[in-house]
C-alpha cells in the first residue's frame, strides 16, 4: 500500500495528531518500543508554566516555593528570555504527555515521537524506574498528598504546615533511599530469633563469672550508637525518630520523601532519558520522511529543531551552560547503533561484545539496565569523545593553577570516560551526609556526619539547613565533617552552643 | 490507541494559590517595596501594579550543597588547543555551571523581582490604613455603573421574573384563546340544535364529536405558559459623574519632617482614590505654605523643603482665590484636604476660622483637616473645632499613625446614596 503525505498544513488538529500518532506507533512497533498507554493532553502556555512550576507534577500541594517558581518562569517567558518546553511528560500509567498548543504540526509530530514514545518507553523499561517508582499509583498518591496537606492546613494553620514543609524541602535531596530496606521480619521469625538469642546467652552465661576486670575504656566503646549504622536518608530518619514531631508532621515528611523518591530515578538518568527520547524522535522522523508521510518543508523544520536541541556550545562560549544532556545522550545512543551496524577497528577493540550485534536489542539492553553514571562508564566511545572534543580539567585548590589532565587521544579516552561517569554519580552531586549519632543519655543532640571526599567543603548555606533540621528534630543538631584521613572536625551546631557548655550535663 | 484530551479550556490559574502563598510568605518584604513605591509615586498614579523586588537571599531554599574549593575534575566540551599538562589560570568565569551552584531562581541574581496587580498593590497599600473591608471593595471596585430598571422583557433569568406581569399576560392569553373556542362551541351547539330538530343522525354524531373535541381543548388551555413570562429589565447605566477638584494643603515649615509628609501623602492618596470612584475627572491643586502660600507641582509639594514660621491663613486665602477664579461651584465639586502639624501663628488662627466659615465651607463638598503627630493642640485646633461644630462637612483628626487616617474620611465614605451631591443637580 502506497502511503501519502498526511498534511502539508502547519496548523495541527486533533484528527491529524491521531493519524500521525498511529503512524508513529507503527514505526515504534517495528523497533519494539514497549510503552505505557499514553494520555496526550494539549495545554496552553500558561498551563505549561504551571506544570513547570510544580516540578512537572500534574497535581501538587500548595506551597510558596511553587509560586516563586511560577513567577520566575512567567517573568522570563514574558520577557522573551526563555522559550517554553514543547512538551512535558509524566512518569505515570497511563503516561501523561503535555503538548503545547503553540507548536506547529511538524513540532507536534516531533514531540509525540520524543515524549509519547521515547520518554514513555524509557519510564517503562529502565530498571531504576521499575525499582523505585510505581507509575500506576503516583497520580493517586499525589491526590492523597494534596488532600492531606490541605486538611492539615485547615486544622493546624497554613503557617505551621508551611514551616514543616519548608524544613522537609531542605532535605529533599537527602530524603531518598538508595537501597531497599530489609522487610520487617514477621512475628514467627522474631520469635525464632529470640529463642536463638536466649540459647546463645545461656551458653555464654559463664562470662558472668569472669574475674578479669573490664577496662573502663572498653565499656564506653560497647555503648551502642543510635542509629547503629549511619542513616543516609535524613528525612526518613527524622520521620521515624524525631522525638517531638506530631503525627501529621511525620506524614508530611513522608510525603515529601515519597515524592523525592519518585523523582530520584529521573535525577539519575537525565542523560539517558533525554538521549533515548532524542534518539527515537530522530529515528522516527527519518522513517516518516522515508515513508513519505511528511514532506520536505516539515522535515527541514524538524531537523532545524533537532539540531537546536542537540547543540553543544564549546566551554568558552558565552552560552555554555554545562554539558547538554540531549547532546551527550543522543551521541552515545547514536554511536551505539553505529558500533553495531558499521563497526571500525577501534570499536572491535573497545566494544568486542557489541560489534555486529542486533542494534535494537543492544540499545534496549543499554536503556533498561543502566543509569547515567554506569551508562557513560560502559558506552561512551572514543568517537563520541572525539566528536565532542571532550577534555578533562583538574581543579585542585592546593595548586595555583588548574591543569588539563586528559584530552581526546588514546591515552585520554579511558580517563575522560571514568571522570565523566563520576561527574554524574549522585554522590558527587549531593554531599554525602548521614545521621550518625544521637546523644540519648544527654541532651539528645543529633550528630550528622559529612563524609568528605576530595577535600570539597560544604556550601555556606549548610547553616540554614541545620536551622530547619533543628525545627524538625527539636533538639540541638550538630554537623561534623570527617575527611579522607578519618579526622573528625565539628563544622556547625544549631542552635549555636554557649561558650561554656559541656556535652554531658551532670546526672 | 492513546487518549487525546484538549486541556486548554480547563484549569486555568492553577498556580494562583501558590502565587498567593508566595505573596503571603514575603508580605513583609513586599509591603516594604509597596511602601517605597507609594513614596516615589504621584498621587494620581497610585492605581497601577508594581514591580516588586526582594532580595534573593531572603527567598532562597537552602540545601546541603558543595561549596567552592577542594579537588575537582570536570569534563568540558569543545577543546581547541589544549594538550595534556597545560596549565590554566583560574578564570573568574565559573566553568562548572552545570553543577549545584546554579541557584534555585535560575538566574543567580541578587534580586528577585516580579509584578503584582493593581488590586494586590492597593490591598497592600490599604493594609496599614486599616480600612474596613467594605470601603476597600468600594474603592477598589472599578465599576461605576449602575443598574437601572427599564420596563419588562420577554427574556431573562428566573430571578428576574415579574409575577404580576406574567400572570396578567397569562390571563389575557387564556381569555383570548377561550373566547375563540367558546364562540365556536356556541355556534356548533346551535347547529346541533338544528340537526336535532331535523333528525339528521349523521350530522348529529359529527357535531357532537366536534363539540366534545372543542370542550376538551378548552380544558387544555394552560394556566401559565412560557410565552406569558415577563422579566424585569435592568440596564447598566454609567453613574452620573461630574468633575471635582481636590485641594491639597500642606504645611511645609521646618517642623514637617519626612515621616509626617509621608503620612500626609497617604492621607491625600486615600481621598484621591475615593474621589476617583465618584468623579469622571479630578483636578488636583497643591498648595503649600509656611508664612506665605504658593501653588506648586506635586513634585515640589512633597519633596522640597523649606523652613520658617507658619501662617495657615495664607494657604486658605490662596485656596479661596483659586476657587473664585478657576473653579466656579456651578461646574466643580470642591474638596479640601489640609495636613499640618498644628503649628500656627497664634494671631492668625481666628482669621483662618473666618476664611473657612465664610469663604470656603459654603462652597466645598468636604473639608478634611489632619494634624500629624502634634506635640499638643494649639490655637488652630481650637478654632477648627468651632468650624466643625458649625458645618457638617468638616472633619478633623489628630494622626499618630497611618491607621488613624481612615476615621477622618469616615463620614465621607459613610454617606449613603447619593454619595455626593452633584453639581449637575445644583443647577
Amino acid at each position: 500500500m502506497k502511503k501519502k503525505i498526511i498534511t502539508k498544513n502547519s496548523e495541527w488538529t486533533i484528527e491529524l495528531l491521531k493519524k500521525y500518532e498511529r503512524e508513529i506507533a507503527n514505526i515504534a512497533e517495528q523497533y519494539q518500543l514497549d510503552t505505557y498507554k499514553a494520555q496526550i493532553e494539549i495545554i496552553t502556555a500558561e498551563q505549561m508554566i504551571d506544570a513547570y512550576a510544580a516540578i512537572g507534577m500534574p497535581i501538587s500541594y500548595h506551597h510558596w516555593s511553587y509560586g516563586k517558581q511560577f513567577l520566575t518562569i512567567e517573568k522570563s517567558y514574558k520577557r522573551g528570555s526563555m522559550g517554553l518546553a514543547y512538551e512535558i511528560v509524566i512518569n505515570s500509567n497511563p503516561c501523561i504527555v503535555y503538548l503545547l498548543e503553540e507548536n506547529t504540526m511538524a513540532m507536534q509530530i516531533l514531540v509525540l515521537a520524543h515524549a509519547a514514545f521515547g520518554h514513555n518507553s524509557f519510564f517503562k523499561g529502565n530498571y531504576l524506574f521499575q525499582h523505585w517508582t510505581s507509575a500506576d499509583a503516583i497520580i493517586d498518591y499525589l491526590i492523597f498528598a494534596k488532600k492531606y496537606i490541605s486538611q492539615c492546613e485547615e486544622r493546624y494553620g497554613i503557617d505551621t504546615v508551611e514551616e514543616t514543609l519548608d524544613a522537609c524541602h531542605t532535605l529533599i535531596n537527602h530524603g531518598v533511599d538508595r537501597y531497599h530496606r530489609a522487610p520487617a521480619i514477621s512475628l514467627q521469625e522474631e520469635k525464632a530469633r529470640q529463642t536463638e538469642r536466649e540459647e546463645y546467652l545461656q551458653s555464654q552465661i559463664n562470662a558472668l563469672w569472669r574475674t578479669i576486670p573490664k577496662s573502663k575504656k572498653k565499656s564506653k566503646d560497647i555503648e551502642k550508637r543510635f542509629p547503629e549504622e549511619p542513616e543516609e536518608n535524613l528525612l526518613y530518619f527524622l520521620e521515624k525518630n524525631a522525638p517531638l514531631l506530631e503525627a501529621w508532621q511525620r506524614e508530611i515528611a513522608r510525603i515529601v520523601r515519597k515524592i523525592a523518591q519518585y523523582f530520584y530515578p529521573q535525577r539519575q538518568t537525565k542523560i539517558m532519558n533525554e538521549g533515548w527520547a532524542t534518539f527515537w524522535h530522530y529515528t522516527i522522523i527519518n522513517d516518516l520522511f522515508e515513508k513519505k508521510l511528511i514532506n520536505e518543508p516539515f522535515m527541514v523544520e524538524l531537523l532545524h529543531h533537532h539540531t537546536n536541541v542537540i547543540y553543544q556550545p564549546p566551554f568558552n562560549h558565552p552560552h555554555y551552560n554545562g554539558l547538554n544532556p540531549y547532546t551527550l545522550g543522543f551521541s552515545i545512543f547514536k554511536d551505539l547503533r553505529r558500533i553495531c551496524e558499521q563497526p571500525t577497528e577501534e570499536d572491535k577493540h573497545w566494544f568486542p561484545d557489541l560489534v555486529n550485534s542486533n542494534w535494537i536489542k543492544t540499545l534496549d539492553f543499554a536503556m533498561k539496565n543502566f543509569k547515567d553514571e554506569s551508562f557513560i562508564a560502559q558506552f561512551l566511545s572514543p568517537k563520541v569523545i572525539r566528536d565532542l572534543k571532550l577534555f578533562s580539567l583538574l581543579d585542585d585548590d592546593q595548586k595555583s593553577e588548574m591543569e588539563i589532565s586528559a584530552i581526546h587521544n588514546d591515552e585520554g579516552y579511558q580517563h575522560i570516560r571514568n571522570t565523566l561517569a563520576q561527574q554524574y554519580d549522585l554522590c558527587n552531586i549531593d554531599p554525602n551526609i548521614q545521621a550518625y549519632n544521637v546523644d540519648r543519655r544527654g541532651d539528645r543532640t543529633l550528630t550528622l556526619r559529612y563524609y568528605q571526599s576530595n577535600q570539597r567543603p560544604l556550601a555556606e548555606n549548610a547553616k540554614e539547613v541545620l536551622k530547619h533540621l533543628y525545627k524538625l528534630w527539636g533538639f540541638p543538631v550538630k554537623l561534623e565533617t570527617i575527611n579522607t584521613d578519618g579526622n573528625v572536625t565539628s563544622t556547625d551546631v544549631c542552635p549555636p552552643a554557649p561558650a561554656a557548655s559541656t556535652s554531658n550535663p551532670p546526672k | 490507541m492513546p487518549r487525546f484530551i484538549d486541556r486548554r479550556p480547563q484549569s486555568r490559574h492553577k498556580s494562583a494559590v501558590n502565587r498567593q502563598r508566595f505573596l503571603r510568605r514575603f508580605k513583609k518584604q513586599i509591603k516594604m517595596a509597596v511602601s517605597n513605591a507609594v513614596n516615589n509615586r504621584s498621587i494620581t498614579d497610585i492605581e497601577n501594579g508594581e514591580k516588586i523586588t526582594i532580595p534573593t537571599k531572603d527567598i532562597r531554599e537552602p540545601h546541603f550543597n558543595f561549596g567552592a574549593g577542594g579537588k575537582q575534575e570536570i569534563i568540558l566540551p569543545g577543546n581547541q588547543h589544549f594538550i595534556v599538562g597545560d596549565k590554566v589560570k583560574r578564570s573568574p568565569i565559573d566553568l562548572d555551571k552545570n553543577k549545584n551552584n546554579a541557584s534555585n531562581t535560575g538566574t543567580g541574581e541578587d534580586e528577585f523581582d516580579f509584578q503584582i496587580s493593581t488590586e494586590e498593590f492597593l490591598e497592600l497599600f490599604f493594609d496599614d490604613l486599616e480600612l474596613p473591608n467594605l470601603i476597600k471593595t468600594h474603592i477598589m471596585k472599578n465599576n461605576t455603573q449602575k443598574l437601572i430598571r427599564t420596563g419588562f422583557t420577554i427574556q431573562g433569568t428566573p430571578s428576574n421574573i415579574n409575577i404580576i406581569r406574567s400572570f396578567r399576560s397569562a390571563i389575557g392569553r387564556r381569555l383570548g384563546i377561550r373566547g375563540v373556542l367558546t364562540k365556536r362551541i356556541k355556534s356548533l351547539e346551535e347547529e346541533l340544535k338544528k340537526s336535532l330538530d331535523n333528525k339528521d343522525e349523521e350530522q348529529i354524531i359529527k357535531l357532537k364529536k366536534e363539540i366534545k373535541h372543542f370542550k376538551k381543548r378548552l380544558l387544555h388551555i394552560p394556566f401559565i405558559d412560557p410565552f406569558d413570562l415577563r422579566y424585569n429589565n435592568r440596564v447598566r447605566q454609567p453613574r452620573p459623574t461630574a468633575q471635582a477638584v481636590m485641594f491639597c494643603i500642606m504645611d511645609v515649615s521646618g517642623s514637617m519632617d519626612e515621616i509626617k509628609k509621608d503620612i500626609a501623602k497617604r492621607f491625600f492618596i486615600l481621598l484621591y482614590l475615593f474621589l476617583k470612584r465618584n468623579y469622571e475627572s479630578i483636578e488636583l491643586v497643591f498648595i503649600r505654605h509656611h508664612t506665605s502660600a504658593k501653588e506648586v507641582s506635586e513634585q515640589e509639594f512633597f519633596y522640597s523643603k523649606e523652613t520658617g514660621g507658619t501662617v495657615v491663613s495664607s494657604a486658605l486665602e490662596l485656596m479661596r482665590d483659586i476657587i473664585t477664579y478657576r473653579y466656579p461651584t456651578s461646574e466643580w465639586n470642591i474638596y479640601g484636604a489640609q495636613a499640618s502639624d498644628g503649628d500656627n501663628w497664634n494671631n492668625d488662627s481666628p482669621r483662618c476660622r473666618d476664611i473657612l466659615m465664610h469663604d470656603i465651607m459654603p462652597y466645598v463638598q468636604y473639608f478634611a483637616y489632619v494634624e500629624i503627630m502634634p506635640r499638643q493642640h494649639q490655637s488652630l485646633w481650637e478654632v477648627y473645632k468651632t468650624v466643625k461644630e458649625a458645618s457638617k462637612n468638616f472633619a478633623m483628626q489628630p494622626i499618630h499613625h497611618v491607621k488613624d487616617i481612615y476615621p477622618v474620611l469616615k463620614s465621607l465614605f459613610n454617606r449613603q446614596h447619593p454619595a455626593i451631591p452633584l453639581t449637575t443637580e445644583k443647577l
